[in-house]
């Protein structure tokens, strides 16, 4: 018998980012500003954030879900965003460099960023107050 | 004289003998050995046992005149008696999957009862029986009967009983047993059982194995005040097929008890002072509130009490305690609100540990305090009048600056009072300047939240968020409610994010004990009761959850029983896909793998064909959201003609 005992953030898997959110992740140490996003390929960043089931708690476009904040389109910093993922201090699971490379993280960064802006809230009838 | 052996009753009856012989715990006569089992001829008492059709055998032909068995007219069976006392409790239906141990029952309901009040609905599975009542309770805050087998019956109703229970619903059982060996037919061997509630007993409240039928008015009547009576929960009586069968003399002098329904245990006055004070006092008080309405007055008194302190409400969501855009409601913003707190009540809560914890989920797990080491702690629950030991429902234990034992709702206009004669014009002032800061708070959470469901507005599969405003589109303007959602034990679920719950129906809460199979039953129980009422039904059905008894579609079909289902299908179990892919994250050996085993894939599943199968109108599957809205604008015109609909979402996960 499965269960569906679904606390608040007891099941974030995928990439995490520090977005304000519900969620309470923890927020990581501080990190070098300095650090910049080396080049990712978006395309493959995609396969990824999948295959290593990102979407299960970010949803499929990143947007955030139960378990697991908005992270695109990007709202963090390369560091941050690559450190949090390494050392995790909430619900995520950390993803070390056995089972993501560095540049797998650029990748999902590159694909994260890259997804589309939304439409305004106030075109939308059915988000109307 | 020694009581006669209900084979010797039994012998007895079936040779014919006058009624008046035949009252229950009255003396047999000596019964004729061997008499060959016959069926009843139709008609009365006197007429002659019908010939058999053809062909006859040899054997057949050989066997002595069967005696004929019908009811005589100065009798009735032990069930219709049954069948007053249960009319007399005010059960509108009862929900079965036929069982041949309580057929005696059945046809006392059907026929002698009229099949009204209560109504036989037929269901296709016992759990979903049992879930369907525990649906319908949160609905129409009645207690529904099930009928089952006392073994294979129960076996398959388990699990939705301990849904109940964990919820604290009263689902009233009703199992059907032979108990007499002596007289079983072969299948009653396998459902014949010594103790039949045995089973479920660590996981209902009261049952009982009535012997007569006086004795079964008393605990009939006795099991209805217990599984109401805060805190509530499910109740079995197991029926032995003899004393439903048996006839008894229709001048026998049964009678039916009269219900009284207990109040509820209200809290100790110097508590609830002492409450108070803290309460006028606290800088920063929060109410966390669980399974505290269990009336639709629950929620009256809460907004009361929050208005009256100008203070925040975090709804846990168990009931509907509090309305969700009221300025008050912190529910969207609950882990600030609690750290902010300095004094923290909580309401009916099943957990309350958890809402001022948390337990971080690593390899090593470990907790931490959410709420200030300062904060003030209170708690007003039913929990500390009911516990049992095997399952652990009770959760981690909170050390708490005052308990009150008591049932919330009944305490609150005690604690209403003791707070109105605290309140001075300086408290007064700073209530209305917490209340402002309140106020944005909430308003900013809520503007949060419309704006996140924007992202991914236009995606393939549909983003959870734009289901929900989807159908929000559809019924807002309705009198509408939300029978069961994806994950109800979630209050930052997108229901409860974008819509307006200001009613105490429109939100039922959830399973109680997190089994699956929950939702798709308990919607059909709750739009049954939601129906009389010309309320708009409507469930986000996951699939997972449909998958584990589709066939109550076909209750919702049979019985018409308007219920949109607009299904949230991931085509996955989605929670259990998150948990295996952080054992792989946590294992360090492969990331990639994690969804085997939780996937419902290959083939995907067409839900809307399923419906359509059972006579349900159905679309789908809808996987460009552009195509939503009219669908779905189509299913409610076809709930509204009084029938059930179901639209396929191929989703996203939540």
């Amino acid at each position: 018998m499965k269960t569906t005992v679904a606390r608040v953030g007891i099941v974030a898997v995928a990439v995490v980012a520090l977005a304000v959110s519900v969620y309470a992740q923890t927020s990581p140490p501080a990190t070098p500003a300095t650090a910049t996003a080396p080049a990712g390929k978006v395309a493959n960043g995609g396969i990824l954030y999948k295959k290593i089931g990102c979407y299960q708690c970010h949803a499929n476009e990143a947007q955030g879900g139960l378990s697991g904040p908005r992270i695109g389109p990007m709202v963090v910093p390369y560091a941050r965003f690559a450190q949090y993922l390494r050392m995790p201090t909430g619900e995520m699971p950390p993803y070390t460099s056995k089972v993501l490379s560095d540049q797998d993280i650029a990748d999902i960064y590159a694909w994260v960023s890259a997804r589309p802006k939304p439409p305004a809230v106030d075109t939308l009838p059915q988000l109307a107050r | 004289m020694s009581r006669p052996s209900r084979l010797e009753r039994r012998k007895f009856l079936k040779k014919g003998a006058l009624a008046g012989a035949a009252l229950v715990g009255a003396p047999a006569a000596a019964a004729a050995q061997g008499t060959p089992t016959t069926a009843a001829g139709a008609g009365g008492a006197a007429t002659p046992a019908a010939q058999p059709a053809a062909p006859l055998t040899h054997a057949v032909e050989s066997a002595a005149p069967a005696d004929v068995q019908v009811l005589g007219d100065n009798e009735r069976a032990g069930s219709d008696f049954m069948i007053d006392v249960f009319k007399s409790l005010g059960f509108e239906y009862f929900f079965a999957n036929p069982g041949s141990s309580f057929r005696g029952l059945h046809e006392s309901l059907i026929n002698y009862g009229g099949n009204t009040n209560p109504e036989l609905i037929t269901c296709c599975h016992e759990e979903s029986a049992v879930a369907m009542a525990h649906g319908y309770f949160k609905a129409a805050g009645k207690p529904i009967a099930v009928m089952a087998h006392g073994t294979v019956g129960l076996q398959h109703a388990s699990m939705a009983i301990y849904n109940a229970w964990c919820d604290r619903v009263p689902v009233y059982v009703i199992l059907g047993n032979h108990a007499d060996a002596a007289i079983r037919r072969g299948a009653e061997w396998y459902h014949g059982v010594q103790d039949a509630a045995a089973m479920v007993r660590d996981y209902t409240k009261w049952d009982d194995f009535p012997w007569s039928l006086t004795h079964f008015a008393e605990s009939a009547v006795r099991a209805y005040q217990v599984a109401t009576t805060p805190p509530m929960a499910p109740v079995v009586l197991v029926l032995d097929g003899g004393l439903q069968e048996h006839p008894v003399a229709k001048d026998e002098p049964l009678r039916v008890p009269r219900l009284t329904t207990p109040a509820a245990p209200a809290g100790e006055r110097g508590a609830i002072e002492e409450a108070a004070k803290l309460l006028v006092a606290a800088e920063q008080p929060v109410f966390v509130a669980d399974r505290l309405a269990r009336t639709p007055h629950g929620m009256t008194l809460l907004v009361e009490l929050a208005e009256l302190l100008q203070a925040g409400v975090i709804d846990e969501g168990s009931r509907m305690n509090f309305p969700s855009r009221h300025p008050l409601n912190q529910t969207q913003r609950a882990r600030a609100a609690v750290a902010e707190a300095d004094l923290i009540v909580g309401l009916e809560s099943a957990d309350f540990w958890g809402t001022v914890n948390a337990v971080r989920d690593q390899l090593h797990r470990s907790t931490r305090r959410l709420a200030r080491a300062s904060a003030r702690l209170i708690t007003i629950t039913t929990g500390d009048l009911y516990i049992r030991a095997n399952y652990q429902d009770f959760r981690r234990l909170q050390d708490v600056d005052l308990a009150i034992a008591a049932d919330a709702e009944a305490t609150l206009p005690a604690l209403i009072d003791a707070v109105r004669r605290l309140i001075t014009g300086d408290r007064q002032r700073v209530f209305e300047d917490r209340g402002r800061t309140l106020t944005q708070a909430s308003r900013a959470a809520a503007e949060a939240n419309r704006i996140a469901a924007t992202y991914a507005w236009d995606a393939t599969p549909i983003s959870v968020a734009r289901l929900c405003a989807e159908v929000w589109a559809q019924i807002r303007n309705d009198d509408w409610s939300l029978v069961s959602s994806y994950y109800s034990n979630d209050q930052t679920n997108w229901p409860r994010r974008l819509w307006n719950f200001d009613q105490s129906h429109q939100w039922l809460g959830h399973a109680g004990g997190g089994g699956i199979g929950y939702g798709a039953p308990a919607s059909v129980g709750a739009a049954l009761a939601n129906k009389k009422d010309g309320r708009l039904s409507v469930a986000i059905q996951t699939d997972g959850d449909m998958m584990y008894a589709p066939g109550v579609l076909w209750t919702a079909a049979h019985h018409k029983i308007p219920l949109l289902s607009v299904m949230n299908n991931n085509r996955q179990y989605h929670q259990e896909a998150m948990h295996v892919q952080k054992m792989c994250n946590a294992r360090n050996r492969g990331v990639d793998r994690g969804e085997i085993g939780s996937q419902l894939t290959e083939p995907n599943i067409d839900y809307a064909r399923l419906a359509q199968s059972m006579g349900i109108y159905a679309e789908g599957p809808i996987a460009n959201p552009a195509d939503l809205g009219p669908a779905l604008s189509r299913a409610v015109a076809v709930v509204k003609r009084g029938e059930p609909a179901l639209i396929d979402v191929v989703t996203q996960v939540r």
